[in-house]
């Protein structure tokens, strides 16, 4: 007879822990007293001592393994005189005891129990998610019939939360039936045809997806937002309009493109992008601007922003915007770029965060200007601020130099006129 | 409060009168039966039980005619209508005298008379008993009405007990007549022509729908046709009545077969063409109970329209099978009683024999109706002459079918044709009840050697895993 070690309660509380370290292996002789494992709970890390004398015959539970409840067993502890030979043995045994305890339930199934068999081709297997899904929380048994078992798994439908009208409670074909019709179920995951519309993805939107997932997945975002006090901003770009004549408009947000640029310049270690060997350093500030068109967005580039006049920007700007909205843009126009601009300021949008455009190692984020109260040497006055958020690629662009970043724009834009330096 | 006589009164002592006052009394009520003629009803003393003892006897014939194909030779058979039928006889009395005894047992008051409603209120509803010298006046807050059905006649012809004949002369001719009319093709009918062409008799059957046997699955239907005609049978299907003269000792009769009018004649006449409910009479007017073609209008837990009163068996919608009245009566009771955890009757899953040689059974869907649901169905069919122990017997006539919802998997329709199928579609109807799919069925294991076999291969079949087919 060998004897199982058990997950040991180190406190009158404790129902579960971690098994954070073996200190023996299979096959080391221990005596009654001897440490075998460190056991980490919630409130503390405790040793665990061997209760009998013995050789380790088999471990259990591997390492760092989570949430091991009280009283499971971890590890087999063999007696004088036996060999590992016996306890598979054993083990073997105890392997069929269950199949045969598996086959003679055959009304009263646990759900986990594998219908395989009936399967005829691969994608009528569960995945592991669904599989968990169709379990109960508690582990419990559940009584259902065949036929309802098989209509509730074809239609995705939860049975631990069904109420059953046969003898003890037994669900019935006719109570999974029912909860198409009747709403008495507490959580239905079925949803009918009449109520949504299948559109398939355009390329664009499997592009985007693809992006985003791509960048939310490898580039590790971190976010610092700005408030930046836009009066002196508007009241420059009110004089330069008023001289326009009809023949320019500049807006609020090709002046954050320039004040962009220029903090890019003053620190180009923001300016850059992560190549797996090596990290990219432009030397350019070649700006991305989100646009919105139908059924996605689309990012075309102003190259050379730091070489540009705002009337430039502005023209670009406007014969790209139109070039989006007519899917005229060309490969080269928005494919590249070293930073990334999206504005939802239009919108009334206080502050949001950006999903960074990859290979980019940052975008920022415009807000909309608002008069706000703030207090200027000691006084409350009132101001028209736009509170900014820049996300950043961990990997390329740290804290400090994000940071440092938004600061050199925050003075651009409350300070125009260095823009012309 | 008006003190009440009875919790439930029972009004018929057939399977589901009887059987629903013995369960109510069990369930602690205070009950009375109220019976006109016969405890245990038409069922058991002019239906059910008589003609399956008439059918062993035939079978016996049969068996007798063909003794030699076992290596037996017997001479000078001889056979007697009037034991025949006085042992069908003996069987029925011995039943009624044993429900009797069992409604005694369960402590039910009998009453001898026929009972009716009369005006009363919620609570109390009030029955007259009009037994041979007396009216009886009780009271009671529930009642069954389970008044059963009787043999319909057709508007030119009614049965007249000497050469026209309903059920009750059938089950006791006082000869063997040399010829002889069946008109209607089910059950009833089926399991006559099948007793009386054993015997010797000449049988036309006369069926006005396309198929005999028209309830049952077409291809079922088919085996019967072909083995009724092997046998020498007449089977005029599409074929409506017309007119019967009686003479003497004979009749004549026109058939519209096919639009073309055919002079049948013969010695007897049997009606076997459905049944009318006992509605009359009942006192149904002085309460809410209403009632469509005939029969009367209930919900799922049997009660009419009027709280408190309820209507089972052959009184109520169909099918009429002793079986279904008998799980009504039951249903209703424990109803009455407030149990939880009752579910009403799936009308799908009431299996229907027939005692014909060769038998019929089935349970759910047919073929036909699965299709006009437009269900995704398949099917398995298996013969009897797949089977070892039918052709042991000698007796490897017929099939069983199979029909399975595709999608998933549940059973919808079984229906069997050959030896002793009565007896095994209580298997499909346990399958049903307990809603199998086609795996459990496939991985049960049916021993060896038995008629049953055919129903596990039926089954594979329809997954296109038969091993013996």
């Amino acid at each position: 007879m060998s004897i199982d070690i058990l997950m040991p309660a180190l406190s009158p509380t404790m129902e579960e822990g971690t098994l954070s370290k073996w200190l023996v292996k299979e096959g080391d002789k221990v005596v009654s007293g001897d440490l075998i494992a460190e056991i980490e709970t919630d409130k503390a890390t405790m040793e665990v001592e061997a209760i009998d004398d013995g050789v380790i015959g088999k471990i259990l539970v591997n390492e760092g393994q989570e949430a091991i409840k009280v009283n499971v067993p971890i590890a087999i502890l063999l007696l004088d005189g036996e060999d590992i030979t016996d306890l598979n043995t054993e083990l073997d045994e105890e392997k069929k005891d269950n199949k045969s305890i598996e086959k003679e339930t055959i009304f009263e199934t646990k759900l986990e129990d594998n219908e395989e068999n009936i399967v005829t081709s691969p994608e009528h297997i569960l995945n592991s998610e669904q599989k968990e899904e169709f379990l109960d929380t508690n582990n419990k048994r559940i009584f259902i019939t065949p036929l309802a078992k098989r209509i509730a798994k074809q239609r995705d439908i939860n049975i631990s939360l069904l109420d059953g009208s046969g003898p003890n409670g037994r669900i019935l074909k006719i109570d999974v039936e029912k909860i198409n019709v009747n709403k008495n179920v507490k959580n239905i995951n079925i949803v009918s045809p009449e109520n949504f519309e299948l559109v398939k993805n355009s390329a664009m939107r499997k592009t985007i997806a693809d992006r985003l997932v791509k960048s939310k997945t490898e580039a590790p975002h971190f976010y610092l937002s700005i408030d930046c006090n836009i009066d002196e901003l508007l009241n420059i770009r009110s004089v330069l309009n008023s001289k326009a004549k009809d023949k320019y408009k500049i807006s609020v947000n090709d002046m954050i493109i320039k004040a962009s640029s220029a903090a890019l310049m003053k620190v180009p270690k923001a300016n850059a992008s992560w190549e797996n060997e090596n990290t990219k350093y432009f030397k350019t500030t070649d700006i991305s601007v989100a646009v919105a068109i139908e059924g996605g967005l689309i990012t075309p580039i102003i190259e050379d922003v730091q070489s540009k006049g705002l009337l430039e920007i502005s023209k670009d700007m406007k014969s790209l915007v139109d070039k989006a909205k007519s899917g005229k843009l060309l490969p080269e126009e928005y494919v590249g770029g070293s930073f990334s601009i999206s504005n939802l300021g239009m919108y009334g949008i206080k502050e949001f965060s950006a999903v960074i455009n990859p290979p980019q190692g940052c975008i920022l984020a415009i807000g909309s200007g608002e008069k706000r109260p703030v207090v200027i040497k000691e006084q409350i006055i009132i101001a028209t601020i736009m509170t900014v958020t820049l996300s950043c690629d961990h990997r390329v662009v740290d804290g400090a130099v994000g940071a440092e970043l938004l600061s050199e724009f925050k003075n651009f834009i409350e300070n125009p006129s260095l823009m012309l330096l | 409060m008006t003190k009440n006589d009875y919790d439930l009164i029972v009004i018929g002592g057939g399977p589901g009168g009887y059987v629903a006052a013995i369960k109510a009394s069990q369930l602690g009520m205070s009950v009375a039966l109220v019976e006109d003629k016969h405890l245990g009803g038409i069922c058991l003393n002019w239906g059910c039980i008589p003609t399956k003892a008439l059918l062993r006897a035939s079978e016996i014939r049969h068996m007798l005619d063909n003794v030699g194909e076992f290596g037996f030779t017997i001479s000078n058979i001889e056979m007697d209508i009037n034991n025949i039928t006085k042992r069908s006889r003996k069987v029925a009395a011995q039943l009624s005298g044993g429900i009797s005894h069992l409604l005694k047992k369960n402590k039910v008051h009998v009453f001898e008379g026929f009972g009716y409603l009369d005006k009363g209120t919620v609570d109390s509803k009030i029955i007259i008993i009009k037994t041979e010298k007396e009216l009886i006046r009780k009271k009671a807050q529930n009642v069954i009405i389970a008044t059963g059905a009787r043999s319909r006649n057709l508007p030119f012809v009614s049965s007249d007990g000497i050469n026209i004949w309903d059920y009750k002369t059938a089950m006791t001719p006082p000869k063997l007549p040399s010829s002889l009319i069946i008109i209607g093709s089910g059950a009833i009918g089926m399991e006559f022509a099948s007793f009386y062409n054993d015997l010797g008799v000449n049988v036309t059957v006369v069926e006005a729908l396309p198929s005999i046997l028209p309830n049952e699955d077409e291809d079922i239907s088919k085996i019967v046709e072909n083995n009724f005609k092997k046998r020498g049978m007449n089977i005029k299907t599409n074929a409506t009545l017309k007119s019967v003269k009686t003479h003497d000792k004979s009749v004549s009769t026109e058939v519209l077969v096919n639009g073309k009018i055919e002079k049948i004649n013969s010695e007897k006449i049997i009606l076997a063409i459905g049944i009318i409910a006992n509605t009359e009479n009942l006192g149904l007017n002085n309460y809410n109970i209403k009632i469509d073609k005939g029969h009367i209008i209930t919900n799922e837990w049997l009660e009419t329209d009027e709280k408190g009163i309820y209507a089972i068996g052959d009184v109520t919608a169909g099918p009429w099978l002793a079986h279904k009245a008998s799980h009504e009566g039951i249903l209703c009771v424990e109803k009455i009683a407030g149990h939880k955890n009752i579910i009403p009757i799936d009308k799908s899953s009431i299996p229907g024999c027939t005692y014909c040689r060769p038998q019929v059974a089935s349970i759910g869907l047919t073929e036909k109706n699965a299709k006009s649901q437009n269900l995704n169905i398949k099917i398995g069919k298996f013969p009897f002459i797949g089977n070892g122990k039918a052709i042991a017997l000698g007796d490897a006539e017929g099939m069983i079918k199979t029909i399975f919802n595709k999608d998933t998997g549940e059973l919808i329709g079984a229906h069997m044709v050959g030896p002793e199928v009565t007896e095994l579609i209580q298997g499909f109807s346990i399958a049903k009840k307990l809603e199998t799919t086609e795996q459990e069925l496939m991985h049960t294991i049916f021993p060896h050697p038995t008629l049953s076999e055919s129903m596990h291969e039926s089954v594979l079949d329809a997954y296109n895993q038969a091993i013996h087919y």
